[in-house]
């Protein structure tokens, strides 16, 4: 496995109080890592970074190595739209434009100067494939992506991404507004797409974790406290804190 | 997320299967070199023994990681449950196939019996078919052969008690066979230990099938009966 985006030492303060106090994380190329830990343990925080969504936060310091693909996710000339386009980000609230669901997914290639509609048709059918919707919102591409349930939402705003082909995909808790259904048909998506994508995913569920996730990374008060294999970690982890987090005993 | 759990069930049980074939051949192996007075075989067998053993700690460990990561409930928790405690049986009856050997190599003497040990040769034919029937209706779920495995049980049952009362009369009749009767009985009693076994597997499918704990052990049901 080759990393593709190695992180070291990250320290992130807002204001005087310092979320993390130096975390080293190597991201394998595909595949799903899980991020794990009580909420406040940093976990979103770190996750923002990776993307530079802490930038909008007023009085925000992150300071560390940033890797990705052997360039400086931090480095001034680094073109923010271009870094979200190949690092792109899903949130906990499904998030779609108030548009149609083709004018959702193809967004991100119009910003990109595609105009040309059998490309954009194609690109709209690849990504909601590859989301796993596309059955289902294939007859109504011009209804208003507000219109469909959470769930295919959610795979819609994953469709939205995937049609300007990222490397990564951050998925910041995407399936705690979801009922359990649409949650399990998020999870199959993710283990799907993991053979070509970079898959990063904030979760509060730890089953969710220990279904689909490669590795899995546990935090704690804005600490790295383990990082290993899913299966390592859920049968024998090496830490007492994250054996006590994984049987429920705090967070 | 089912076809996950469906494809790793998948490799439980071929684990299982390939688990069970080795102790089957490890009953004949124990078997023959105990009539041939095999001891370099019975060695062989013995060292085998370990490989089982850990064939039956790393299907634990398979089970265990998907039991935790996937989650099982209700049937497909039944599941490997069921593999789990089968594969225990099996590991036992592993157990007493090694207890045969080191029988072979501890046993003495030269009165030999050749009518107890074609008995003995005839109660291993009956215990691998056995033992062959009980995993094919375990793997392809097949609740109809429980019953059929337990009635095969019974004619184990039968031949220990024949081959018991033979020993006995050989012993009365010229007491220098006296040692090796006593061997003879001990490996035909490991035998018929391993027929109990066997009717375990099919109980353990019964309660996979259906959650209901079931005794289809009829001496155990109607003990002094045969």
């Amino acid at each position: 496995m080759t990393a593709i985006l190695l992180t070291k030492n990250v320290h992130l303060s807002y204001g005087k109080k310092e979320a993390l106090h130096g975390i080293d994380l190597d991201f394998d190329e595909h595949g799903i890592t899980a991020l794990i830990g009580p909420s406040g343990c940093g976990k979103s925080t770190f996750l923002r970074c990776l993307n530079r969504m802490n930038d909008l936060i007023p009085r925000t310091t992150v300071t560390g190595t940033f890797n990705f693909k052997g360039q400086d996710i931090y480095a001034p000339t680094t073109n923010l739209v271009e870094l979200r386009k190949q690092i792109g980000m899903v949130f906990q609230q499904p998030n779609p434009f108030p548009f149609s669901v083709y004018e959702n997914v193809t967004y991100g290639l119009r910003l990109t100067g595609h105009k040309d509609r059998q490309f954009l048709d194609e690109q709209v059918e690849r990504s909601l494939k590859q989301a796993a919707v596309w059955d289902e919102v294939k007859d109504d591409l011009n209804k208003s992506a507000l219109s469909f349930s959470g769930g295919q939402q959610q795979r819609i705003c994953i469709a939205r991404l995937l049609a300007v082909q990222p490397d990564i995909i951050l998925l910041d808790e995407p399936t705690s507004a979801l009922d359990p259904i649409s949650s399990a048909q998020i999870e199959t998506t993710l283990l799907a797409l993991k053979n070509e994508y970079t898959i990063i995913i904030v979760t509060h569920n730890l089953q969710q974790a220990s279904r689909i996730a490669d590795k899995t990374a546990f935090m704690l008060n804005g600490n790295l406290v383990e990082f290993d294999l899913t299966s390592k970690m859920f049968t024998q982890p090496e830490q007492q804190d994250t054996s006590d987090y994984l049987n429920g005993k705090f967070g | 997320m089912k076809n996950i759990f469906t494809a790793e069930l998948k490799k439980l049980y071929e684990t299982f299967t390939q688990m069970g074939t080795e102790v089957s051949e490890q009953i004949e192996r124990a078997t023959q070199s105990y009539i041939d007075h095999d001891k370099a075989a019975a060695q062989s067998l013995i060292d085998r023994d370990n490989t089982i053993n850990s064939n039956e700690v790393n299907l634990e460990k398979q089970a265990l990681t998907l039991m935790t990561l996937q989650q099982p409930v209700a049937d497909e928790f039944r599941n490997v449950i069921t593999i789990l405690k089968a594969s225990s049986d099996l590991e036992r009856i592993a157990d007493h196939a090694t207890g045969i050997a080191l029988e072979t190599i501890r046993v003495k003497g030269s009165h030999r019996n050749q009518d107890v040990e074609a008995k003995i040769a005839d109660l291993t034919v009956v215990i691998r078919q056995m033992l062959a029937e009980a995993l094919k209706a375990f793997h392809n779920i097949d609740m109809s052969k429980a019953q059929s495995v337990s009635e095969q049980d019974q004619q184990v049952d039968a031949k220990f008690d024949e081959i018991r009362q033979t020993i006995t009369a050989t012993i009365q009749e010229d007491p220098n066979v006296a040692e090796a009767g006593t061997s003879y009985l001990m490996v035909t009693k490991l035998l018929e230990r391993i027929g109990d076994r066997i009717v375990n597997l099919v109980e353990e499918m019964v309660y996979n099938q259906t959650g209901e704990i079931v005794e289809l052990n009829q001496g155990r049901l109607h003990p002094g009966e045969s």
